[in-house]
């Protein structure tokens, strides 16, 4: 046994040289750029915002406080509470729970019950959970799925018992082309966030090259294709990852070599932060944008301080600058609100107001969301005969000091 | 696979395509990267290689060995003060942090790899139990592992850490090689050296090819077997937390509750690739399936086929070769 | 090894009937800790039932066949799984997975093939199903009900083109190389654009029919018909593997399992017969998925992954490695219990892994283990299906040893 141990102080005697040389090699060459590509040109010194503006006239959930409702109405959210997503499941389900806790306050009369039903996001789990809700009498209406995938798994079940259902987040355009009459979507779709990210990327950063990486979701496919149409010249190349991914080296040595000043990632920040982490490991200077799936505090983790070249765009309102609101949801949940909580909350006070204007089964709360026409805390709210917003926004933000701060409405 | 078997033709076929072009732009870079990979499944595969080479085992926790590795070095870091930030440290304490953090992974994975040795594979041993119990048994500890971490630690990564910013040594070919690169190639090679002379020279070292090559009859001639498959996991163990140090510098947000089981079994198949229970094998096969997945991926178009690349030549191998390439066993490896 | 026994179980089979009485009779078990194994209550059992009259036998059994068959009608309070889950959709998730487990017990049990990527084939008869009948998918369409022997063809002709080459590995180089196909399948659905990866196929076909309402029959939510129609497939599977079991090729098998090389020099041409049972539990793999697929009626590849393919061989393991019976009871509990118990829903991978571990520590053959008498089998997995219980306190009592 002695011999091993001689054998291992050797080996890390050994590693100890080879790390001495290569920090020493660090100290020697501070900023020393590589052959990577460079930056140059980009603007990247984008102003925060700090305040948007709400819509005077928005409706809030806790209307005129004179509502009545039978005891047993009861909203629903259907989506992820647990598995890897649930973050943002968690963050729009507190907005649905804010809305009905502050309608319930102010309308003793009608106390609305709030169901949840856990999907961990999964479109092969999502039936049992939706069918369990529509099989419930007392559900009027729901406030999910937030997933494409599950929510085109499951679209055709709220259609046959004609329960309405707001998405406050999955974005893929095709949902829509379902015919489906109970899907509404309470944001803009990839084909709105897509171009709007072009348009950023060109105009506002000024990227004249463009690398597109797309990964294997619904949602990362379909919103690399709008974003690739969107920048046409300007994108030099792109490539494949596949979810679970963690070594970006192949794909990162392709970008280096195009000289893209700037890389969109489509797909989500799990496989995003461990990339851009890596890329700027790997010297590069420009910007790395992503889409909403990449907007998540667990990108600035995961990414350490890599994201401090990041910029996001998102077809979510800010809600942590509605003051009324962050205040609020902070309350309940001790802490900010995040992705989608706004949306979350503005879809389930499209429901609220319709059960307070006496619309107390499935096929009234249908008919009031199809004919809704009235402003959000975000924004409007009035739908086409498929279910999408007639004026979404599409907002950019930023990471700044280790936290994603917005920085306006983009690709208008 | 299907589409081949149904006869009606795909709407668009074009799904596999050789861009060869791209791979000669990015030969180079693609063979640094690959190597640098390659050399950390070498030091997962080694720790296959020696418990198959002694007990014919599969041990399929060990990738759980190793992530503990990884969570290790995740703590001691954290602790001593690493972020997401580079440090703001003069090389010579960063060195000292990080060799704490290798011995602390060295530790961590040493300890879990002869637990599951302990509880899970020597009740086995005493009852003689057939080799498909024992393979379950180790999918079982590996299951038990990853979801202990993952009640512990919830489903996503832990926050990325800064050991040291990677930077350019020299220029080969027009490709930058960094220093990261350097430090893992060159510190994995001389363990694996190091390792594969211990095993020639040492007297442990013979005890173990002695039970590799059988176990009967070293235990007739005085060597205590239990003990070398302790140790032989123990030095699986001792690799695999090496391993860890160096992935985490890699990929600082790949310490996940199932962040080994992918690399165990791309490692796994680096040891079989090289032939199974032969330590030089296990670093051969270890380069060359990094190698082959990063060429893969580049020729192919998407970095989604590096995974399938390396399986098919996995199986090519075993079909040609089913001894892997270098394919003596342990115990002949050298008498 | 098999003789090391925790508390006798009580040999139970349509699992959901066995779960049931799980929560009854808890603590009713662990009578027999000592080695009297087959004097003890299942050895009583047995005898019971071998000395009944065939005509008594049959009695029992189409009893237990009618309980099965009316469980999403009562829709018992304790065993129920909803408010969480819709009670018959989760049985049909249980009879799905019976059915993947008795396939795959064909390899694993009977064969001794370790196939660590049985999800392959699964995978394969989803995708059959759904692009022969999705309005996603640009091939023929043809009625869901012909995608189910459709299924087993193609899930077998893959079964066989894998199994060619990879059946010349033993054992664990089988394993590995296995699970590598699994993952491989899993991947090429994502890079062959046809097969639309995360994409994939929605309103993947039913069989024909509508109720009064104009809603179809077999409508994804509606789990009844869907449970009876797997039920039913099951029934048929359970009477052919039963058969093919005692058959020829059944006993070859069982060679083979035992000792590869003895059976080669016996004269069992053990290459071609490794590849039929591949090829066989492929099948029975390839026509459950198409079955999940059916009612799911949504195909991507995200579900095929190797966690589910383990959970497969958990099943397998579990009910008692070479026992279809057993199969059944493994794969329906597999899924059982996350549905049922939604509060530990979170711990099932760890609770599995335990499982498996502790079974083939102390109890090598699984919960309800495979005897070796060829000739008795059917007789032995009918008595089996008709007594029930004490699963779970065996479990109990294992995780305490």
């Amino acid at each position: 046994m002695n011999r091993k141990k001689v054998m291992t102080s050797l080996a890390m005697a050994a590693t100890l040289t080879l790390l001495m040389t290569s920090c020493a090699n660090q100290a020697a060459t501070p900023g020393s750029t590589s052959a990577a590509a460079g930056g140059s040109g980009l603007n990247l010194d984008v102003k925060v915002l700090t305040s948007i503006e709400t819509p005077k006239d928005a409706v809030l959930p806790a209307g005129d406080g004179k509502a009545t409702c039978a005891d047993t109405t009861t909203l629903a959210y259907i989506g992820a509470e647990t598995g890897a997503n649930a973050q943002l499941g968690i963050n729009i389900f507190n907005g649905v729970q804010l809305a009905i806790d502050q309608h319930n306050k102010a309308n003793p009369g009608c106390q609305v019950a709030f169901k949840k039903f856990d999907t961990e996001g999964d479109p092969t789990k999502a039936t049992g959970p939706v069918t369990q809700a529509t099989k419930e009498e007392n559900i009027i209406g729901v406030v999910g799925l937030p997933f494409s995938g599950e929510s085109k798994a499951t679209g055709n079940i709220f259609e046959q018992v004609k329960m309405v259902h707001i998405t406050p987040a999955a974005t893929n355009p095709g949902l829509t082309e379902n015919g489906w009459t109970t899907f509404f979507r309470g944001l803009g779709n990839d084909a709105v966030q897509g171009p709007a990210a072009a348009k950023f990327m060109t105009g506002t950063l000024g990227a004249k090259k463009v690398y597109l990486v797309q990964d294997d979701s619904d949602y990362g496919i379909g919103l690399g294709g709008t974003t690739t149409t969107g920048l046409g010249d300007a994108m030099v190349g792109s490539d494949k990852v596949t979810t679970g991914q963690k070594d970006f080296s192949a794909t990162i040595s392709k970008i280096i070599n195009a000289k893209a000043d700037a890389v969109f990632y489509s797909g989500y920040f799990a496989e995003g932060a461990p990339f851009n982490q890596q890329l700027v490991a790997k010297g590069f200077k420009g910007a790395f944008v992503g889409p909403d799936g990449v907007k998540d505090d667990q990108f600035i983790k995961q990414a350490g301080d890599a994201s401090n070249n990041a910029f996001f765009t998102c077809p979510c309102i800010p809600g942590e600058l509605i003051p009324t609101f962050a205040d609020a949801y902070k309350t309940l949940t001790n802490a900010e609100p995040g992705t989608y909580s706004i949306e979350g909350y503005d879809a389930a006070t499209v429901l609220l107001a319709g059960i307070d204007k006496g619309n107390q089964d499935r096929a009234k709360l249908l008919e009031w969301v199809n004919n809704y026409d009235a402003s959000g805390l975000s924004k409007h709210y009035k739908w086409d005969d498929k279910g999408e917003l007639q004026a979404p926004a599409v907002y950019g933000y930023r990471v700044q000091d280790g936290k994603i701060v917005p920085i306006g409405a983009i690709g208008e | 696979m299907l589409s081949t078997v149904l006869t009606a033709v795909p709407a668009d076929s074009d799904w596999i395509n050789f861009d060869v072009a791209a791979l000669a732009q990015n030969f180079w870079s693609a063979t640094f990267d690959g190597l640098t990979f390659g050399a950390i499944y070498a030091l997962v595969a080694l720790g296959y290689t020696l418990v198959y080479g002694v007990l014919n085992l599969i041990n399929f926790a060990h990738s759980e060995v190793f992530i503990m590795g990884c969570y290790a070095v995740f703590f001691t870091l954290s602790f001593l003060g690493f972020g997401p930030s580079a440090p703001n440290l003069s090389f010579g304490a960063i060195l000292i942090n990080i060799i704490l953090a290798l011995i602390a992974a060295i530790v961590a994975s040493a300890v879990t790899a002869f637990l599951v040795e302990r509880l899970a594979y020597r009740p086995l041993r005493k009852r003689n139990a057939p080799r498909l119990v024992y393979l379950i048994t180790a999918i079982g500890a590996s299951f038990v592992i990853q979801y202990l971490i993952f009640l512990w630690r919830g489903p996503l990564p832990e926050p990325a850490l800064t050991m040291f910013i990677p930077t350019p040594i020299f220029e080969v070919f027009g490709t930058i090689i960094d220093s990261q690169q350097i430090v893992i190639v060159v510190a994995a090679v001389i363990m694996m050296v190091l390792v594969d002379q211990f095993i020639r020279r040492s007297r442990t070292g013979r005890g173990i090819r002695a039970v590799a090559q059988d176990p009967d009859t070293a235990t007739l001639m005085g060597v205590n077997k239990e003990k070398i498959i302790v140790t032989t996991f123990i030095i699986g163990g001792i690799l695999a937390g090496a391993a860890a140090l160096f992935y985490v510098m890699k990929i600082p947000s790949g310490v996940q509750y199932n962040g080994g089981f992918i690399l165990g079994i791309k490692a796994f198949a680096a040891a079989v690739l090289g032939g199974i229970g032969n330590v030089r094998g296990a670093l051969l096969g270890g380069l060359l399936l990094g190698l082959i997945g990063n060429y893969g991926q580049i020729l192919l178009g998407s970095s989604q086929w590096t995974d399938v690349v390396a399986f098919v030549v996995l199986v090519l191998v075993l079909l040609i070769r089913p001894q892997g390439i270098l394919g003596t066993s342990l115990g002949r490896s050298k008498a | 090894m098999s003789t090391t026994d925790g508390p006798t179980p009580l040999p139970g089979a349509k699992a959901s009937q066995a779960a049931a009485d799980r929560q009854s009779k808890k603590g009713g078990a662990g009578t027999s800790a000592d080695a009297t194994h087959k004097k003890g209550l299942f050895g009583a059992w047995s005898e019971k039932w071998q000395a009944m009259p065939r005509q008594k036998q049959w009695l029992y059994l189409i009893v237990v066949v009618l309980i099965a068959y009316a469980l999403p009608v009562i829709n018992p309070p304790i065993l129920s799984t909803e408010p969480g889950n819709d009670f018959p959709l989760a049985l049909f998730s249980m009879a799905v997975y019976a059915l993947v487990a008795v396939g795959l017990n064909i390899v694993i049990g009977y064969a001794g093939l370790l196939d660590l990527g049985y999800i392959a084939f699964f995978a394969v008869g989803s995708y059959t199903a759904a692009m022969l009948t999705s309005p996603d998918s640009p091939f023929v369409k043809i009625p869901y009900l012909w995608t189910i022997p459709l299924a087993i063809v193609v899930a077998m002709c893959v079964g066989v083109i894998l199994g060619i080459p990879t059946l010349r590995l033993r054992g664990d180089y089988l394993a590995i190389v296995t699970l590598g196909f699994g993952e491989i399948i899993r991947i090429l659905a994502t890079l062959i654009p046809a097969m639309k990866g995360q994409v994939g196929f929605q309103n993947v076909g039913r069989p024909p029919g509508e109720g009064a309402d104009g809603i179809p029959i077999f409508a994804n939510s509606n789990g009844t018909p869907w449970y009876w129609l797997t039920l039913t497939i099951l029934i048929i599977v359970l009477f052919l593997a039963g058969n093919l079991e005692r058959s020829r090729v059944g006993r070859s098998w069982i060679a083979i399992r035992e000792d590869e090389d003895a059976a080669e020099t016996m004269g069992v041409p053990t290459f071609k017969y490794k590849v039929w049972a591949f090829a066989l539990g492929a099948g029975v793999g390839g026509m459950s998925g198409a079955l999940f697929a059916g009612q799911v009626g949504f195909v991507n590849n995200q579900k095929f992954d190797i966690v589910t393919s383990i959970l497969f061989v958990a099943a397998v393991v579990l009910g008692g490695v070479g026992n279809k019976v057993g199969a059944v009871f493994g794969g329906a509990l597999v899924a059982y219990i996350p549905l049922r118990f939604t509060a530990i829903a979170e711990y099932k991978y760890l609770i599995f892994g335990i499982a498996l571990m502790l079974i083939m520590i102390y109890r090598p053959k699984g919960l309800i283990p495979a005897r070796q008498r060829l000739l008795a089998y059917g007789q032995q997995a009918y008595q089996r299906v008709r007594e029930t219980s004490a699963k779970k306190s065996a479990v109990v009592t294992e995780k305490e040893v």
